[in-house]
């Protein structure tokens, strides 16, 4: 097996399974910037995963045919941001501990997603979908040598859809003056509120967009990944995520490239075997390389990692 | 003022338990689901038999001890989630030790219980370390090695340990807490020793927190880290310390399941919850000794009954899971509640 066959094995299959990870942590991104911790972030994921199926098996019956796929996005958006807001309510405005609300967002999904599955199709999976977003090779750019095989042919298009919606965050947060609000209130409340930005209202803005992003994350696993919604169809993506976006210095590009290097220790844990070299690595390693990666980078052993200065303290007016 | 900040400290949780429950009432309404006679069936599942109650109690036992564990931590103002990977690794030391070491029951067992809680304290310490040390938060290096626990313990079964059917072999008797005086009195429930094993750690926990110099420190640095840096505690050192005991806490846990109820380690495709149950088991209990024993007594029962609910009303038992997440969430605003008693306080003025 030449050098180029692997990468044509494992660099489409590392772009597939980044996907879903990068929306999500793009939208973790956007919580923790503004200063909301969301741990919640596997809970709306798991609940955009059951939307997106749900709303794709309907849509199927109702002859939405291939768009369907993209119809369950915007669902799935909104389902997402809804459940986020429950998030919101909480950590914002009631000042609950951000980690415990997020962990009770994470039980609710979970409890009402397969409560619903159960209670709608009367088994403990939803219908397996068959409008999936299909593969396809990129016109033009897939013929380029070398890249073109590698980045631009057989992937699907919600990868690029991925890349491209990384890039518009960065431009958002980092180029528009809603981004450096959203920022300053997730930095130093205090000052932000002096300058007349909106304190609560900038982070629930920032709450409710990772619950739309997460939820998209959860949709496009659903359907470009798993074809239908079971309770083991989300384990562990959206702390993966929450992981790329830390591994990822909070920033967006850093979680896009955090994301796909996570997908890429994904994609070789699954085709490892096939690879001369690899063969002999146990596929624990590459499972857990992600968390340990992450712990390293956290410990500063990786570039330091800092979080948002008023990360995970509710803002009180008044209060010193 | 104390009187009411006591009296808050009960009141919280009962509401929340009522709103919780109120809560998944309205939602088996709306999904079409009778929930009086849901209801009857969940409580009828957790007192309506001896089996039921042995169950219950069986239940209780590594919630309590997780629930604990992250009660310990809290204590010491560290959120432990990763009580779920230090269950894992307590698991795996327990039924190594129960399956390769030979001794008289009396010596097995607490061997066995002893690795699971060291094993447990190691992973524990871990975060606790580098939180003391490179000032990383707790919350993120737990959930990151709740993943590594449950790929390597795997790997660990998969490579060293393994039986027909994606699990260890049972350990051996002498390792055992299965009773067969306790599942005879219960109706061949699968009631077992650790229950006691359970209570013991939460006199134990109620204990060192309250009764001893070094939980006096830990609770200091719960309070404020940096008074207590200036009363010449060493902050570092008791952050260490409590993840560690915390993780022990969490490890035993584990040898619950080990030892007691299943006997042998299955390889995990997921989280056995456990671990994520005893954040919510702690809250409610407020971080208290008896508050977690009562806690997993509601949250265990809730989840033997769920069964029942299932088999007589038809009820997906994932709505107990609902109705947990939802007394969390209202646990976790209390400030909401605290801002309704006041208002009820004034006479209803607003």
């Amino acid at each position: 097996m030449s050098f180029m066959d692997i990468l044509a094995l494992i660099i489409p299959a590392a772009i597939v399974s980044a996907a879903p990870l990068i929306f999500t942590a793009l939208g973790g991104v956007f919580s923790e910037r503004s200063g909301v911790v969301n741990i919640g972030l596997e809970g709306l994921m798991l609940f955009g995963a059951f939307t997106g199926a749900v709303t794709i098996y309907y849509g199927e019956q109702f002859g939405l045919a291939g768009a369907a796929p993209w119809v369950s996005f915007v669902v799935a958006m909104i389902v997402g941001a809804l459940f986020a807001s429950i998030h919101a309510v909480a950590s914002i405005s009631l000042k609950a501990d951000q980690v415990v609300s997020g962990v009770a967002i994470n039980f609710l999904a979970v409890g009402l997603a397969i409560f619903l599955t159960k209670k709608i199709f009367n088994a403990g999976q939803t219908p397996v979908i068959s409008e999936r977003i299909s593969k396809s090779d990129i016109p033009f750019l897939s013929d380029i040598p070398v890249i073109g095989k590698l980045f631009f042919s057989n992937a699907y298009l919600t990868s690029y859809l991925a890349v491209f919606v990384a890039l518009i965050v960065w431009y958002v947060l980092y180029k528009t003056p809603f981004g450096l609000r959203l920022r300053s209130v997730g930095e130093h409340p205090m000052a932000a509120d002096t300058m007349g930005i909106n304190v609560k209202k900038m982070r629930y803005v920032g709450v409710l967009l990772s619950g739309a992003l997460a939820g998209l994350g959860g949709a496009v696993y659903v359907a470009s990944i798993s074809g239908n919604f079971t309770h083991s169809t989300i384990t562990g993506q959206g702390f993966m995520a929450l992981a790329a976006m830390i591994f990822g210095k909070w920033h967006p590009l850093g979680a896009l490239g955090a994301a796909l290097f996570f997908g890429l220790a994904q994609a070789i844990s699954i085709s490892g075997a096939q690879i001369p070299g690899l063969q002999d690595i146990p596929k624990v390693f590459l499972l857990i390389a992600p968390y340990v990666l992450t712990i390293l980078a956290l410990a500063g052993l990786v570039g330091r990692a800092d979080a948002p200065k008023a990360l995970g303290t509710p803002y009180e007016k008044g209060k010193r | 003022m104390q009187n009411n900040t006591n009296k808050m400290k009960f009141l919280v949780p009962l509401i929340s338990v009522f709103l919780g429950l109120l809560i998944g009432g309205i939602i088996m309404l709306i999904s079409g689901y009778p929930p009086i006679e849901a209801y009857a069936a969940l409580f009828e599942g957790i007192f309506g038999e001896s089996y039921y109650r042995g169950e219950t109690i069986r239940q209780m036992s590594p919630l309590i001890l997780s629930g604990l564990a992250v009660a310990f931590a809290f204590r010491t103002g560290l959120f432990n989630i990763g009580v779920e990977g230090q269950l894992l690794v307590g698991w795996l030391a327990a039924v190594y030790v129960g399956i390769f070491v030979d001794a008289p029951a009396i010596i097995h067992i607490p061997l066995a219980v002893l690795a699971a809680g060291v094993a447990g304290a190691l992973w524990g310490s871990v975060p606790g370390i580098l939180k003391a040390r490179f000032k990383v938060h707790e919350v993120i290096t737990t959930i990151m090695m709740n993943y590594i626990a449950l790929y390597s313990t795997n790997e660990i079964i998969r490579n060293f340990m393994l039986a027909p059917g994606e699990r260890t072999e049972n350990v051996k008797e002498s390792a055992s807490l299965a009773s067969p005086f306790l599942q005879e009195l219960t109706d061949n429930s699968t009631l077992h020793f650790g229950i006691i094993i359970a209570i013991v750690a939460a006199v134990i926990m109620w204990f060192l927190l309250w009764r001893t110099t070094l939980g006096y420190e830990l609770r200091a640095v719960g309070f404020n880290q940096h008074a207590s840096q200036y009363a010449g505690i060493n902050v570092s050192k008791n952050i260490v310390l409590s993840m560690a005991i915390s993780g022990a806490f969490a490890g035993i846990a584990g040898s619950m399941e080990g030892l007691g109820t299943y006997q042998y380690m299955t390889i995990n495709a997921g989280f056995t919850g456990v671990g994520f149950d005893g954040i919510a088991v702690a809250l409610l209990g407020a971080n208290s000794a008896i508050g977690v024993i009562l806690g997993a007594a509601l949250f265990g029962g809730l989840k033997i009954g769920a069964l029942n609910m299932q088999a007589m009303a038809g009820v997906p038992t994932e709505l107990v899971g609902i109705v947990i997440a939802l007394i969390i969430f209202f646990v976790a605003c209390s400030y909401l509640v605290h801002w309704l008693m006041n208002r009820v306080n004034r006479g209803g003025k607003i």
